[in-house]
């Protein structure tokens, strides 16, 4: 479904992808891990157009999207959550889905609504509650329940995890298995937790320095050695 | 209040506080107001006004005495009492909305019957007409400042666009207002747009600086391209509009009528005065109606979200180009609208009165309002231009006032007069609040 060959992406003079191959096949999960500044959630925004890769192909559903804008990216299928949400803070919550509902057809919305409400029940008790009033936990259901808004084939989820408890990171990733499960929403997981990603994985890529250094099962990872040492153990060893 | 504070007061150190503000205001007015420069037959000399200058040193003292003991007081106020006015301001919300509700109507109606009141005269109806221009101005900057978060600090380059528009089209070309009106808000648009393109991907400080420029060059090519503009010396003679076709005059050539004659009055000054006064009125409430609605389409939701974070939107399909290029290009079109009927109102154009201040006290209108919010800058129109037109029997202290009254509003409420975001959309079977008996009732 997503084909990612090669692709180079620089920040001014700063290679931050070295030429990364990465493929999503539908239905898949996918985790994508790695330590800080690896180039995960820069791999994500290069899918989405922004910063455009250098060099290289993006693919999905065999259609090159490697140049097109930001916003015809997003109109193909693709919807993103990206990284520290980016909720929209002065809008309400419903007015917050609506945004995300922008792209797909208006008649959609009533069903879309009450399938994410469905999801996140918490979101309907807020619904007309400012989104900068939400916790962090509402907050990340609200950026998730936003991208489902707008229908995508693929969903790109940006680091869900960060800075929840515990027990809101489990309800998060249940979620995550449910749109997939349920919906057939295709997804890329972009993870520091790897122990809950790759869990929920059916493949997974660990990326270190700009490039994919090890790819394959959820389980296959979870057992590696080397990845049980520098993701999970909190090993220095890389 | 029952509640007695309980600490006491702390009264060394808000005499000190009074003592260092009367020092510093000794500092300071020693030169603005304690001596005088006057001209004395053998050269310039200096007059000292003591006097002033104990009244100003006394008056700052007892003025900070004052706050700082109102400070302490608020601050002494035990606990419980501080969390009821916790929840008042949680209410406030609600309240602004109520105003919001009830008020508008209101100020309509009012609006509506002015001319008809017992105390309008000639020059309350030129006030008003003054203020709603600027009403007009700053909804439709409200457009581009309130709604897509782009800082527009050459808001008046659009408004000289549309003034000029109907100036060189009447005069040149000899078009009627009614004709004119909507191609100078065309040709203000089309001006937003060319603004637009250069500026796409600046914001905030940068944005601001862009714009202002953009401004003084509109201003300077009106100046300086005498051929076409009439340089400094501006466009006189402007046709005032007519009443679908009828002229608002005392004589007309034989075979026509005047608004008078056509409806049996006798002619008065005040028929145009009134004319365009309703005129004003019909077109800011066109451009208030019209932000209404567009708040609830696509392209009102995408500028709300654009200024909210312009990333977020772009990852939920928002093309920023086009979404940024319309909000430079209908807020522009209602600076042209307003410009047009500048034009008629005066009679006359010239670059003078096209400066920068003017875009200031624009953007003034809408900041103090509290951006995005409508019926604030109504009332911070009123407060602005009445009064400052108020204000005028103050002679040098005017602007004094002026200042006085900015800072108190930024001290007070420091995110405009109202600056509650109304949401564009409700759940209808959605509680606004739940009320404290159900709240009891779950929890039971």
């Amino acid at each position: 479904m997503l084909k990612v060959v090669g692709v180079q992406t620089y920040y001014g003079k700063i290679h931050a992808l070295r030429g990364v191959d990465l493929q999503v096949n539908e239905g898949e999960i996918v985790s994508l891990i790695g330590a800080n500044g690896a180039g995960k959630s820069t791999l994500l925004m290069t899918i989405c157009g922004n910063p455009r890769a250098a060099g290289g192909s993006i693919h999905f559903l065999g259609q090159d999207i490697s140049r097109l804008t930001t916003d015809r990216i997003v109109r193909q299928g693709i919807a993103q959550s990206p990284e520290g949400r980016r909720i929209f803070p002065r809008m309400t919550v419903l007015e917050n889905l609506m945004m995300g509902a922008l792209t797909s057809e208006p008649s959609y919305f009533d069903n879309d609504l009450e399938r994410v409400t469905d999801l996140f029940p918490i979101l309907k008790e807020r619904a007309s509650q400012k989104g900068g009033t939400l916790s962090g936990g509402e907050q990340q259901m609200l950026a998730i329940g936003r991208a489902l808004m707008g229908r995508p084939k693929m969903l790109l989820l940006d680091e869900p995890s960060l800075g929840l408890a515990p027990l809101v990171v489990k309800q998060i990733f249940q979620v995550i298995e449910q749109i997939n499960k349920e919906d057939g929403v295709t997804i890329l997981l972009v993870e520091q937790n790897a122990f809950h990603a790759l869990r929920l994985a059916s493949r997974g890529y660990v990326m270190v320095n700009g490039r994919i250094t090890l790819s394959g099962g959820g389980e296959e990872l979870l057992n590696n050695p080397e990845v049980r040492s520098a993701y999970l153990e909190g090993g220095a060893k890389v | 209040m029952q509640n007695t504070p309980q600490r006491a007061v702390n009264w060394s150190r808000i005499v000190k506080e009074s003592l260092v503000a009367g020092l510093i205001a000794l500092v300071l007015f020693f030169e603005l107001v304690g001596v005088r420069v006057v001209d004395n037959p053998g050269g310039l000399g200096l007059r000292s006004r003591w006097l002033w200058l104990l009244i100003a040193v006394v008056a700052t003292a007892v003025g900070r005495l004052l706050l700082a003991w109102r400070r302490e007081i608020l601050n002494n106020r035990p606990v419980a009492d501080l969390g009821l006015t916790a929840s008042d301001s949680g209410k406030s919300d609600s309240r602004i909305q109520i105003f919001t509700r009830y008020v508008a109507p209101l100020l309509i109606a009012f609006a509506l019957t002015l001319p008809m009141m017992p105390f309008a005269n000639r020059y309350i109806v030129d006030i008003a007409t003054l203020v709603l221009t600027y009403v007009m101005l700053g909804w439709g900057l409200n457009i581009v400042v309130g709604l897509a978060g782009l800082l527009d600090l050459g808001y008046v380059a659009f408004y000289a666009v549309g003034a000029y528009s109907y100036a060189l089209l009447s005069t040149q070309l000899g078009w009627s207002f009614w004709v004119s009106l909507p191609l100078a808000g065309l040709l203000a648009a089309s001006f937003g747009i060319l603004l637009g393109f250069p500026v796409l991907r600046l914001r905030g400080d940068y944005l601001a600086i862009v714009t202002l420029g953009f401004g003084e060059i509109v201003r300077i090519i009106l100046l300086n391209w005498y051929t076409f503009t009439n340089g400094p010396d501006g466009i006189s003679g402007i046709p005032r509009p007519s009443f679908f076709g009828l002229p608002f005059k005392r004589h007309v050539p034989e075979g026509t009528d005047s608004f008078s004659s056509f409806f049996g009055l006798d002619y008065s000054s005040m028929h145009r005065i009134i004319f365009l006064y309703y005129l004003i009125l019909l077109l800011a409430l066109l451009t208030n109606f019209f932000t209404l609605r567009i708040r609830r389409l696509p392209i009102g939701r995408a500028w709300e979200a654009l200024r909210e974070d312009e990333i977020a939107s772009r990852s939920l399909g928002i093309n920023p180009t086009n979404t940024k290029l319309s909000g430079f290009a209908i807020g522009a079109m209602f600076a042209g609208f307003a410009g047009s009927f500048f034009a008629t109102r005066q009679g006359f154009v010239s670059p003078e009165s096209f400066t920068f201040i003017e875009s200031a006290v624009i953007l003034s209108i809408v900041v103090l309002g509290g951006m995005g919010s409508q019926i604030g800058v109504v009332l911070a129109a009123v407060l602005l231009i009445g009064g400052t037109e108020m204000f005028r029997s103050l002679a040098d202290f005017r602007m004094l006032a002026f200042g006085a009254l900015m800072v108190a509003i930024m001290v007070w409420k420091p995110r405009g007069l109202l600056s509650n975001r109304e949401p564009t959309v409700r759940l209808a079977d959605h509680p606004e609040e739940p009320s404290p008996d159900l709240v009891a009732e779950q929890k039971s």
